[in-house]
């Protein structure tokens, strides 16, 4: 372990700053985010809520203009230790997109995809075992009952929410412990949007879950806590509903007033 | 109130003159094409038989059949496949996968647009100097189709890294942030949703490669060669060289045996046309985005 880490924390930044090139994103971001709960990120565009969100399984640095400096613990170690390997990290820490991103696959092998890469290729996996994994994924985010007839069908012909629900899915059997999650619902309907919320409310405890939202209402609704994030800094970060009922800064007070943003 | 301006009547009759000018234009393009196919049926068709298929020319090519030349065609499609396809395929792969956009990717990139407007006589001459004589595979079916592959390599790897960039990057993110390594990611899901592209490319190419002259007229294709070649370092008839032959350096050659020639010779290459837009009409409807 790390000296002097908060083992209370999934994630936690220290005086991270990150350039886009010459473009500064990030400004000494100290962040904690604490295990097992829902945590959200809310700000205007471009205040970096997502770079940040980015740096935490190192999917940012795929641009090969990008620049970081201070450091970011995930679950207590350095992911920018020297001995780090990265598809260890992204193991470790799921990622959900702003658009559900199914595979041109079936469901049960998007299901299945990392499973298979990470699992069975160490030992031999029994048949028996990956349909018990299908299922208990499925069944986690709630989609069981729906596919459990076509798991052999294409998953992109699943509705957009069932999509994004199959989406989370397929992190789950490699057991990771930290979930990612940009504007998870910013491409689904009203009801898609209700429904992926609620199985985001499931999954705390169980997952430690940082969440971008476009949307207060949603930050509100579904997380325990809130950062709220302006030009590259946190201004403020507390419980959700303190966050939103007295806050501190008059930065936050006003952009979740909607005075701007 | 809604009745037509004056300004209205000349915008529309402008707007019908230019439909009327570009419609046009599509018809001339369209002309060719048929004069030339038309032309060669009807003067080709009476010499297509069997025998004109498959027997060797006779009476010094004023007569007989074209087997030899299309069997040499096959042979130097295949070999120059084999040897472009994999160059092709794993540079586009490299070109569109790994390589970061640096001066070097840039240098690259612009030597194979360039590698492509080199003139195929050009080719021939490079595959002359290189093939057969640097590296002593003297005049031959192998000498021949590597200057075939080195000229149509520029076609193999853009047609593929065209449909490698045609797979939605939401896919490799996917990959990628389930902790797949990038051969991983093109294994099992770029490649799968690439390869009607790359074998369309492929198909391409074959049709290209089959009617090319210059590249083969130095480097290893025979006027006449009265035995079918058994391995790639014998000489060769081919198809298009032989037509070149019978249509400009024999004498007393019959003309419906030069048109029949050009006639085998187009529907190959159309053949092969039509197989790649199968292909690529098969393959879109299995695509499952």
């Amino acid at each position: 372990m790390d000296s002097g880490h908060n083992g209370d924390f999934a994630i936690e930044t220290r005086g991270l700053n990150l350039w886009y090139g010459d473009f500064q994103a990030l400004f000494d971001v100290d962040l904690g985010v604490k295990r097992g709960m829902i945590t959200s990120m809310i700000g205007p565009s471009g205040c970096g809520k997502t770079t940040l969100l980015r740096t935490c399984n190192r999917i940012i640095e795929r641009l090969g203009y990008v620049r970081t400096t201070g450091s970011v613990f995930v679950l207590g170690h350095d992911i920018f230790g020297d001995d780090v390997e990265l598809v260890q990290v992204r193991k470790q820490i799921g990622m959900v997109f702003q658009r559900p991103n199914p595979l041109p696959i079936s469901i049960r092998d998007n299901v299945l995809f990392g499973f298979k890469l990470h699992e069975a290729r160490l030992r031999k996996v029994s048949a028996a075992e990956e349909d018990e994994v299908l299922e208990s994924s499925l069944r986690q985010v709630l989609l069981w009952d729906t596919v459990k007839d076509r798991l052999d069908k294409p998953a992109t012909g699943l509705s957009l929410e069932e999509q994004q629900k199959l989406c989370i899915a397929r992190l789950l059997p490699v057991k990771p412990q930290v979930l990612l999650m940009d504007e998870p619902c910013s491409a689904l309907d009203p009801a898609g949007t209700e429904a992926v919320e609620e199985l985001i409310w499931r999954l705390r405890g169980e997952y430690t879950i940082l969440i971008v939202t476009h949307n207060m209402a949603q930050a509100r609704r579904a997380s325990e806590e809130c950062v709220f994030m302006l030009l590259g800094r946190i201004i403020e970060h507390g419980r959700t509903e303190e966050l939103f009922l007295s806050p501190e800064h008059s930065e936050t007070a006003d952009y979740i007033e909607g005075r701007y943003g | 109130m809604f009745t037509a301006t004056p300004l209205n009547r000349r915008s529309y009759r402008n707007q019908s003159l230019a439909k009327a000018v570009f419609f046009l234009m599509t018809v001339v393009l369209v002309i060719p094409v048929l004069l030339i196919v038309g032309t060669l049926v009807v003067k080709g068709a009476p010499a297509i038989s069997w025998e004109f298929l498959f027997t060797a020319p006779t009476d010094n090519m004023t007569a007989g059949g074209i087997f030899p030349a299309l069997v040499g065609t096959i042979w130097l499609v295949v070999v120059a496949l084999l040897a472009s396809v994999p160059v092709g395929v794993a540079a586009a792969l490299y070109l569109s996968e790994y390589a970061p956009d640096n001066l070097l990717t840039r240098t690259i990139n612009l030597a194979i647009i360039n590698l492509a407007g080199v003139p195929s006589i050009v080719h021939a001459l490079f595959g002359f100097g290189a093939f057969v004589l640097f590296f002593r595979m003297g005049q031959s079916i192998l000498a021949a189709s590597l200057t075939l592959a080195i000229m149509t390599l520029p076609v193999v790897i853009v047609a593929t890294r065209e449909s490698l960039q045609a797979v939605p990057q939401a896919f490799r993110e996917a990959c990628w942030n389930m902790g797949a390594t990038r051969w991983q990611t093109i294994r099992k899901v770029v490649l799968p949703n690439s390869i009607s592209g790359i074998l369309t490319g492929v198909i391409l190419e074959v049709s290209r490669t089959a009617g090319e002259t210059a590249p083969i007229m130095f480097t290893g294709a025979a006027m006449f060669v009265p035995f079918l070649p058994e391995s790639v370092f014998d000489q060769t008839m081919a198809m298009s060289y032989h037509l070149y032959n019978v249509a400009t350096q024999l004498t007393d050659v019959p003309e419906e045996l030069t048109f029949g020639v050009a006639l085998v010779l187009i529907a190959i290459v159309l053949m092969m046309n039509a197989v790649s837009i199968g292909f690529r009409v098969y393959l879109r409807g299995m695509k499952k985005w």
